[in-house]
């Protein structure tokens, strides 16, 4: 299938009522899909520090994310570059907390306890055919915070505690 | 002994806390419970401290230049009281900026007799987010407590979550 390039979208910020609202289902192999697959994928290269993004956050409430958290220092697993329609969590342990901000939060970071080692299933855009990805560490930090927005659910809404919501005051501590 | 209630407030450089802390020190008062935190560039420090001199005379001794402190005594009965039998919780709000979320959503909890025992807000832009520790008495009927949190929460734009607290007690 030829796949036109991408275009980086502009970003949603918060808050935003399609940040807030659960994304829907949508056929992998839809024209339309996939050329969303494609805007999410420019839109994530886009800026260097980007690890992954959701579809709602480029104003598409459709069930679309994409990352790669081989761009970041702390990463341990790494499936590369990866935009995956319909994702689903079916396995999740070792929990942990750690700080995340979000792309469409601006100067806000958060304490949010999540699995470090997870289980995705999900289908690619274009052929449609399913893929599974085991990941861990910082990698399923990133696609549970990117599953989350497909729910409406931002980091925010996982904060730990009062004391557990911080100023971004530097750009090394997201 | 005598328990007393010191805030400052001032401009944060490096050296604050050390010149609040060396000064209370250099007083013989002893820090129990403290916070302290940013607000806008500024340095907002609260601390229980106990000690020999009352909290007139902590205020006269206290020496920390550019902050404005102030020290009130407290009633230690209520410091020490026992340990709480409510049920915790977190409560996260965020939607747009405007006057009366906070006491609108307090509010609420307080006709049930919740108790916020934390509360940071932030604002970021047009964002506004709230996250409060709530205890709540054990007899409260939480789900309905949900519902009017969520009305109050749909009056205001703003979404509301509200979770027990998971204690990882090991």
């Amino acid at each position: 299938m030829n796949v036109r390039p991408g275009t980086a979208r502009a970003l949603l910020g918060a808050p935003h009522p399609v940040l807030s609202s659960p994304a829907e289902q949508v056929d992998p192999t839809a024209p339309e899909v996939v050329a969303a697959a494609a805007d999410l994928l420019a839109t994530l290269r886009d800026e260097p520090a980007r690890t992954g993004l959701a579809a709602p956050q480029i104003g598409l409430s459709w069930r679309l994310i994409a990352f790669d958290a081989g761009r970041h220092p702390r990463s341990r697993s790494s499936a590369g570059e990866l935009v995956m329609v319909n994702p689903r969590l079916t396995g999740a342990s070792r929990w942990d907390r750690g700080r995340e901000g979000c792309a469409s939060i601006a100067g806000l970071l958060g304490d949010v306890r999540r699995a470090s080692r997870i289980t995705v299933h999900g289908r690619l855009p274009g052929t449609g055919k399913p893929v599974t990805i085991e990941a861990d560490a910082f990698e399923a930090r990133c696609i549970q915070h990117q599953l989350d927005h497909l729910d409406g659910v931002l980091f925010l809404d996982r904060v730990s505690g009062a004391l557990s919501l911080h100023r971004r005051l530097h750009t090394c501590d997201a | 002994m005598g328990l007393s209630a010191v805030t400052v407030l001032g401009v944060d450089r490096p050296g604050v806390i050390a010149a609040v802390t060396g000064s209370l020190a250099d007083c013989g008062a002893n820090i129990h419970d403290s916070t302290m935190t940013l607000l806008g560039g500024h340095i907002a420090m609260m601390l229980l401290v106990s000690g020999d001199l009352s909290s007139d005379e902590l205020l006269e001794k206290l020496c920390v230049p550019d902050t404005v402190v102030t020290a009130s005594a407290v009633e230690a009965r209520r410091y020490f009281r026992g340990q709480s039998k409510g049920i915790g919780y977190v409560l996260t709000v965020h939607g747009p900026d405007r006057p009366g979320i906070i006491s609108a959503i307090s509010a609420v909890l307080a006709d049930d007799g919740g108790n916020i025992t934390g509360m940071s807000t932030r604002l970021s832009g047009r964002l506004y987010v709230l996250i409060a520790d709530v205890e709540l008495p054990e007899k409260v009927d939480v789900a309905a407590l949900m519902r009017r949190l969520a009305n109050a929460g749909a009056g205001l734009d703003s979404e509301i979550t509200f979770r027990p607290v998971e204690p990882d007690l090991l």
